[in-house]
């Protein structure tokens, strides 16, 4: 039955990943993302799951790569410091592809930075953090609500592709209370990870399945030998020096996400159809500006509003077509510019771009971003 | 030398008024005692934590000497590139002063996360000494369990609920841990007392090489406790056995004191909001003998380490 709620965005997507089915949490307090962890703790034993507090954010997610080869659907979470701290683990699921989901809960920085204050410092970290190349799935809620659904979502994604799936939410999101309806159970689709059907003899661990180009994976203790490791390997798992194996192995890492793009890119849009002017904003700032939108619309500009759910892949081709009629952007971040680059890289020039970069610890106000609206339509 | 309190009284503080620690807060208290005897110049640094959060914000900041704040895990490393530095400038004649390192993380930064710095610094032999104040949670964040919080305790983490009664595990022995590095100072104490810190601390400190002081330091808050209570409860600690005293000196172990009688370790509970669940029903009873069992063969322990008995009054 949909029942409603009044959730901090924190625990709004410790409630999705657990209706997403997720039943093992390796934890390390940070703030201002620990009360996804505490209410993994109280919630996931009356589930049967786990809870497990480790001894640092290294920890915490080496735990949960565990908990998902094990056989559960798996999740930790962090802020800035720990998705810093993370970043080589994060490399290690990328490599081994293992379906991890990671929370981080964006605090200003560099380094200890502002624990209890927003940012939008960690995108970039996001897609390029970890050393090597792979595909970013990662995603952007921008209300209580949606950290509900990009939850199941990301859940979804990881056991699919089988790879870490990112949710990039923010301090000011991880801590305001907003209405949710949480939708029935029932109602909700829910991926599974996809499980060998040949026999354990016949099993090869890494070698994808044509239709889809992505392996199936067994569970230890299922009887089917995978051999797990971070170095670059073949189809068995086993580490290659192979010029071909290598090649082989990396490009599908990219590949297996890139020909599902269009199904996993999402965004959202308001009157961009007639609009001279487009504001691309993303997490909590995507409330601001909407507002300054609707704002500019009733004083009769014609504005409109863009913003990627999935930060990567970024929905550029989409961007792009609406970018080219508008002619021109206004991006606001709480950075120094980041998915600036990325949106400019989208609209190949055809499109001016203004920057506007918070760093404060601060949310912009509507006003600010009416103004530059204002500005950039004169 | 002997110290003897009404000398210090005059001394000008390392960490002076106005920070923002709570009231009965043990930290600051840790702090100010650790450092009122030392007499050459001091370096903190100081890893993520209540104290450094709460003891440095502009314009509240409390601290009269160079001050390093590390990130979260790395306090003993930070001290190491500090103190390695100080010894080279030293032999070629830059520096001239003869100056001390502390390092001050909490039982977050010390026991978990910090422990493989704290332990590397250890093993290279820096001279410094590391000085845990030890709340027995993650306080800074909001309750969350730590390997230093004890048996049963209600944290956000390990909440104390209808089937699971807090915190299942027992807390890591961390001095021991720290002995096992074989360094030339490892104290375990408490603030029960004002000459126990900045004694053994001073020893700490002017003994060359490594030195680590473990001490129980209320966090009133999330042990929810009075805050009035801060030293009677570390009193309890000692006299229930929950947190015997001890230095080990050069691999001699050396008891620092022997309670009376046998005190059963409820008394130290019950003052405390974090234990309240234990204190009803059959489950709590059976935490609360479980602890007690824990402190008994702890106590044991320390006793055969020290070539000690024990001879309780009835």
């Amino acid at each position: 039955m949909t029942r409603v709620e009044f959730w901090q965005g924190n625990v709004s997507v410790a409630y999705g990943a657990i209706a997403a089915g997720c039943r093992f949490f390796g934890g390390y307090p940070i703030t201002p993302s620990s009360e996804i962890a505490e209410v993994m703790a109280e919630e996931l034993p009356v589930y049967n799951g786990r809870f497990i507090q480790m001894e640092d954010e290294i920890a915490g997610i080496a735990a949960t790569i565990g908990g998902a080869v094990a056989g559960y659907k798996s999740m930790t979470a962090t802020s800035g410091p720990g998705f810093s701290l993370k970043q080589e683990n994060l490399g290690l699921a990328y490599m081994a592809e293992i379906p991890i989901v990671v929370v981080d809960v964006m605090r200003g920085g560099p380094s200890t930075g502002l624990p209890t204050s927003i940012a939008q410092q960690d995108v970039m970290q996001a897609r390029w953090g970890t050393h090597g190349d792979h595909a970013t799935i990662a995603y952007a809620p921008s209300s209580v609500q949606e950290c509900y659904e990009v939850t199941i979502k990301a859940f979804n994604m990881a056991e699919r592709f089988r790879q870490p799936v990112l949710i990039m939410s923010d301090e000011v999101l991880g801590h305001m209370r907003e209405k949710v309806i949480v939708p029935d159970n029932e109602t909700l689709t829910i991926v599974d990870r996809k499980r060998p059907s040949c026999s354990p003899e016949e099993f090869i661990p890494y070698r994808p399945d044509p239709e889809d180009n992505l392996p199936p994976m067994a569970s230890f203790g299922d009887g089917y030998r995978w051999h797990i490791t971070g170095l670059t390997h073949n189809e068995w798992g086993f580490p290659t020096n192979c010029p071909e194996e290598i090649a082989k192995k990396t490009a599908r890492l990219m590949d297996k996400v890139n020909a599902y793009r269009d199904e996993i890119v999402e965004y959202e849009t308001e009157n961009v159809e007639d609009a001279d002017v487009i504001v691309v904003a993303y997490g909590s700032v995507a409330r601001t500006a909407l507002s300054a939108v609707r704002q500019a619309r009733d004083k009769g500009l014609k504005v409109g509003y863009f913003r990627p759910v999935t930060l990567w892949p970024f929905p550029d081709r989409e961007l792009e077509s609406l970018a080219e009629k508008a002619g021109r952007l206004i991006v606001p971040e709480l950075n120094f510019g980041q998915m600036v680059h990325e949106i400019e890289r989208a609209v190949h020039g055809k499109a001016a771009m203004v920057q506007m970069s918070l760093v404060n610890g601060e949310l912009f106000q509507p006003s600010e971003i009416l103004e530059k609206i204002e500005e950039v339509a004169r | 030398m002997a110290v003897k309190l009404k000398d210090l009284i005059t001394k000008e503080r390392a960490m002076r008024q106005g920070h923002r620690m709570c009231p009965g807060c043990g930290a600051p208290t840790v702090v100010q005692q650790a450092l009122l005897a030392v007499e050459q110049p001091v370096v903190v640094t100081a890893a993520t934590g209540c104290l450094e959060v709460s003891t440095t914000i502009y314009p509240y900041n409390a601290w009269g000497v160079p001050f390093l704040h590390s990130a979260f895990e790395n306090a003993g490393a930070s001290v190491s590139g500090i103190e390695a530095a100080y010894v080279a400038l030293k032999k070629k004649g830059k520096i001239t002063k003869d100056i001390k390192f502390v390092a001050f993380g909490g039982d977050g930064g010390t026991y978990d996360i910090g422990l493989q710095a704290l332990s590397g610094a250890a093993e290279r032999g820096h001279d410094f000494t590391y000085i845990c104040y030890n709340n027995q949670g993650y306080m800074n964040t909001g309750a969350q369990r730590s390997s230093a919080t004890p048996k049963g305790a209600d944290t956000s983490t390990a909440p104390a609920g209808k089937v699971i009664p807090g915190k299942i595990q027992k807390p890591k022995d961390l001095t021991v841990i720290m002995a096992a590095h074989h360094i030339p100072y490892v104290a375990q104490t408490t603030i029960h007392n004002p000459m126990e810190v900045i004694e053994k601390v001073k020893k700490a400190i002017e003994t060359p090489g490594p030195a680590f002081v473990n001490v129980l330091a209320p966090c009133v808050l999330f042990w929810r406790l009075e805050p009035s209570l801060q030293r009677d409860i570390c009193k309890l600690a000692v006299e229930t056995r929950f947190w015997p005293v001890y230095e080990v000196i050069d691999g001699e172990w050396k008891l620092g004191y022997k309670p009376k009688k046998r005190v059963p370790v409820e008394e130290f509970l019950k003052p405390q909001g974090r234990f309240r669940h234990l204190l009803k029903g059959e489950t709590g009873q059976a935490v609360i003998e479980a602890l007690q069992k824990d402190v008994d063969e702890e106590w044991e322990y320390v006793l055969k380490r020290c070539g000690e008995t024990w001879e309780p009054q009835a």
